[in-house]
């Protein structure tokens, strides 16, 4: 009976995600044939073939397995998929990152002007974007998934869906990081992707949200758990910043090129209305959502404490939305939108230091653990550079610091403390965690080589925002020197050279923190691969009462 | 989900009775100090926001009590550095050379001056202190295309090398070989003759037949510009063929690729980019690099 019916629910999941591959490889015919340029062709015959081959490995799953998992159990494979691709990007961004700061380091040997997609202007957001989006935004998805369904002890909603959310998203990054090389690129930092690509993601992310909120709609716990919260809050805000700013015209159906409905400095300020909150609600809340279930449970000790966490959740949820406009100080955006940007950003600090309380205090009665497991160490560090990026933040919003610090390198070691030490650390943490819990496995395959990811990682990290903060502080200090005269000290080409030594620091920092992610990529795969297998964990089974559907 | 209340035993709190998938909160109330903190930011945000403009209005926005405005400061800042330069600039712009020679203040003026505007503008190019780079020619040395006195630097500054200005500073050498004047053998002949005729005769060592084949290839192609001797006339802005200094490169095949494509580069008029002043400062800063020239002689004028 029960078997019956969820294969009708799974045929009417299969029908609509057939319509929407279909839909979408004809709209791609369509464009490949009346292409305005070659780029857009390209684009276009891209993702007509990534339409095609969803259509048919959605055939054969269905074949091999047309009633899928059994409804009783947690939504698995997918977090599975999420877990694999999250490590393939995080390999592909790191490396590109590598590669982009020898091109600064080196401009001379790493220039190749006859492969025009190796510049530096094209690389460098596929790096970014590989490494928040692909990589961050597949570990998002895959612990948000497991999360939601542990916390709410009802498996995902809507059948087929969650694949289709997996699915859909890495076809965005493909059809974005492939345009990049291309040239295609809206110019607006993070949200570089055309608008095809922007309505699909719209799409894919407004699923996901159904999704995910199917799953608490189901939940059999009264509560919904703080990491929830915060994942859900992550959601619904990148959905609305998504769109608001994206909202541009397209020169042509045909082709790529599209403007933006906003133009100058209201143009810049919703650009980095999106660009800070994707930080806010991208890289902290959907972040801090991991944070909440990992370490608590990797620690095995309860969460610090239940009042400071909904206290930091709305007062960071509230303040974060405002403090936009910091990135623009000193510009033409009016200075009382400056003012504010600031102000939010100050009083910002301590709701992000609520999440650092509540992730280190958590440890307390387990602090003897750091010694002898490096993934809660991982954890735990991460949740370090958290509480040192927020703290970095706000001095940097304030404008006289900003007067000093905005346009340098400064700016990028800020990122990377938090990009690096906090992101990256939390979301190897949690892989660490998820790849023995998914795949049955008593442990890992080796603590000792998770011992070296983690010591190379943060020695990588280490140089990185150092070298940084040094070459930042030299260059503000460089371009605000005057001589007696009243004429600027130095050049920027000046200012340029004395960075050489910085950024060759920086790319052995960030080649360090690669190695560390290759070692981690050969562990995880090791312990999946083999090892001993364990029982099911507690919370897996039997997970849903059969009866409830 | 079991509401149930426990005392944890490591730190004597009480968990709030709620429990996911094995995780507990305890009910710790907030850290005092990070309250108190929270509250110091909130404070300083709402004193910010009386002293400096903030909240935006209907029409307008709040001042601020300091009256504090970016705008009216940066136009203020501007206004005092023109103050200060203005007259050492006027002064600059209407001194000649011999003016400047004899006034220590406004040759360090005109060097800071100067080398400011080199570096943003010209150093990219012409390279630190003048170095040069192919294509583009060493101003630190006593080679001239267009002339090394303060007057024909300044000129040179002002109009450009195949500008767009009116009276841009114009050469142009042939493509030999691209546009087919010339067969290959031919430029071959006629570069080993000006590898004789220059100072770089020693050390790249012509060959001596297809020297002589040459010579009257160039004595008709070359001379009217670069002169019989290879002298060069910077009338016509021909380079001196007879000194070891290359535009595009002193290696053989390099002077040979020349002849071939004829390669002429372009530097912008920077006329209207910059007022006299700043214009007679560049061009002592380019003067002073090591190879200016003293200005020629003025005319004469009758006397009585």
């Amino acid at each position: 009976m029960a078997v019956a019916s969820f294969r009708r629910e799974w045929g009417a999941d299969a029908l609509g995600i057939f319509f929407i591959v279909a839909l979408g490889a004809f709209c791609a015919l369509w464009g490949a044939a009346h292409a305005s340029d070659r780029a857009f062709a390209v684009q276009m015959w891209t993702a007509l073939a990534g339409f095609l081959a969803g259509g048919a490995g959605l055939v054969y799953c269905l074949g091999r397995a047309p009633g899928g998992a059994p409804a009783t159990k947690y939504e698995n494979g997918v977090v599975k998929a999420g877990v694999f691709a999250s490590m393939f990007w995080g390999v592909a961004g790191f490396l590109v990152g590598v590669v982009i700061a020898l091109q600064l380091a080196f401009p001379n040997i790493f220039y190749f002007p006859d492969f025009g997609w190796t510049n530096f202007g094209r690389l460098r957001p596929l790096h970014t974007s590989a490494v928040i989006f692909a990589f961050g935004g597949n570990v998002l998805i895959a612990t948000s998934f497991y999360v939601v369904q542990r916390t709410c002890r009802a498996r995902l909603a809507g059948g087929l869906w969650p694949w289709f959310v997996f699915w859909g998203y890495n076809f965005f990054i493909v059809l974005a990081g492939t345009g990049y090389l291309l040239g295609v690129t809206e110019g607006r930092e993070y949200a570089e992707p055309p608008w095809y690509a922007d309505l699909w993601l719209t799409l894919v992310w407004v699923v996901y949200l159904l999704v995910f909120l199917g799953a608490i709609w189901k939940r059999q716990e009264k509560h919904i758990y703080v990491a929830n919260w915060f994942y859900l809050a992550f959601i619904v805000t990148v959905a609305v910043l998504h769109i608001i700013n994206n909202i541009a015209i397209p020169v042509s159906l045909a082709g790529w090129f599209s403007y933006s409905l906003f133009s100058g400095v209201q143009d810049a300020l919703t650009q980095w209305w999106y660009g800070h909150n994707a930080v806010g609600f991208f890289l902290t809340a959907g972040f801090l959502g991991i944070m909440y279930y990992f370490i608590p449970k990797r620690a095995d000790r309860p969460v610090y404490s239940y009042r400071l966490s909904i206290i930091h959740f709305w007062a960071l949820i509230f303040l974060y939305i405002w403090a936009g406009p910091h990135h623009l100080h000193y510009t033409a955006l009016p200075q009382w939108a400056q003012t504010l940007g600031a102000t939010f950003s100050v009083m910002l600090w301590m709701p992000s230091w609520g999440g650092m309380i509540n992730g280190l205090m958590t440890l307390s009665g387990a602090w003897d653990k750091l010694r002898t497991d490096p993934v809660l160490r991982m954890l735990v560090v991460s949740v370090a550079f958290y509480g040192m990026s927020t703290f970095e933040g706000p001095v940097m919003a304030i404008r006289a610091v900003n007067s000093l610090s905005h346009y340098t390198d400064w700016t990028i070691g800020h990122v990377h403390s938090g990009a690096l030490g906090w992101v990256g650390f939390v979301s190897f943490g949690a892989l660490y965690c998820l790849v023995p819990w998914l795949w049955k496995k008593k442990q890992l395959y080796s603590n000792a080589l998770v011992e070296w990811h983690f010591w190379l990682s943060t020695i990588g990290i280490v140089l990185y925002i150092t070298s940084m903060w040094v070459a930042g502080v030299m260059q503000g200090l460089m371009w605000r020197a005057y001589n007696a005269f009243g004429f600027l000290e130095y050049s920027f080409v000046e200012s340029v050279e004395a960075m050489h030594p910085y950024y060759i620091i920086r790319a052995l920092g960030g080649a360090l923190f690669f190695i560390g992610a290759l070692i981690m990529a050969y562990n995880l795969w090791r312990t999946a691969a083999g090892g001993a297998p364990a029982h099911e964990r507690e919370g897996d089974v039997p997970a849903i009462a059969v009866a409830a559907e | 989900m079991t509401d149930r209340r426990e005392r944890d035993q490591h730190s004597g709190t009480e968990t709030t009775g709620h429990e996911w998938d094995g995780v507990r909160e305890l009910d710790t109330p907030l850290p005092r100090w990070w309250l108190y903190i929270f509250y110091a930011t909130i404070v300083a945000a709402v004193v910010y926001w009386v002293l400096m403009p903030a909240w935006p209005l209907p029409n307008g926005y709040t001042k601020g009590v300091l009256n504090w405005s970016d705008r009216s400061n940066v136009s203020a800042d501007i206004h005092a550095l023109r103050a200060a330069r203005g007259p050492m600039f006027e002064r600059l712009a209407q001194a000649s050379a011999a003016q400047i020679a004899a006034d220590p203040e406004l040759q360090q003026f005109a060097r800071a001056a100067g080398e400011a505007v080199y570096g943003d503008y010209c150093r990219t190019c012409h390279g630190a202190g003048g170095a040069g780079a192919p294509g583009y020619p060493v101003l630190a040395d006593d080679v001239w295309i267009w002339g090394g006195s303060l007057a024909d630097i300044e000129h040179t500054l002002r109009v450009g090398v195949r500008s767009t200005h009116p009276e841009t500073r114009l050469s142009m050498m042939p493509a030999y070989g691209r546009d087919g004047l010339l067969s290959a053998h031919q430029i071959a002949d006629v570069t080993e003759y000006v590898i004789a005729l220059s100072a770089a005769r020693d050390r790249l060592d012509p060959n001596a037949a297809a020297a002589a084949r040459g010579g009257a290839l160039y004595q008709e192609q070359c001379s009217a510009c670069h002169g019989p001797a290879g002298a060069g006339d910077r009338a016509v802005g021909a380079p001196s063929l007879s000194d070891d200094v290359w535009l595009y490169g002193g290696k053989r095949e390099e002077i040979r690729r020349q002849v071939e494509l004829g390669r002429g580069g372009v530097m912008p008029s920077w006329a209207s980019r910059f007022d006299p002043g700043t214009l007679r400062a560049l061009a002592y800063y380019v003067h002073e690099m090591g190879g200016g020239e003293p200005d020629a002689p003025a005319p004469a004028t009758p006397t009585q």
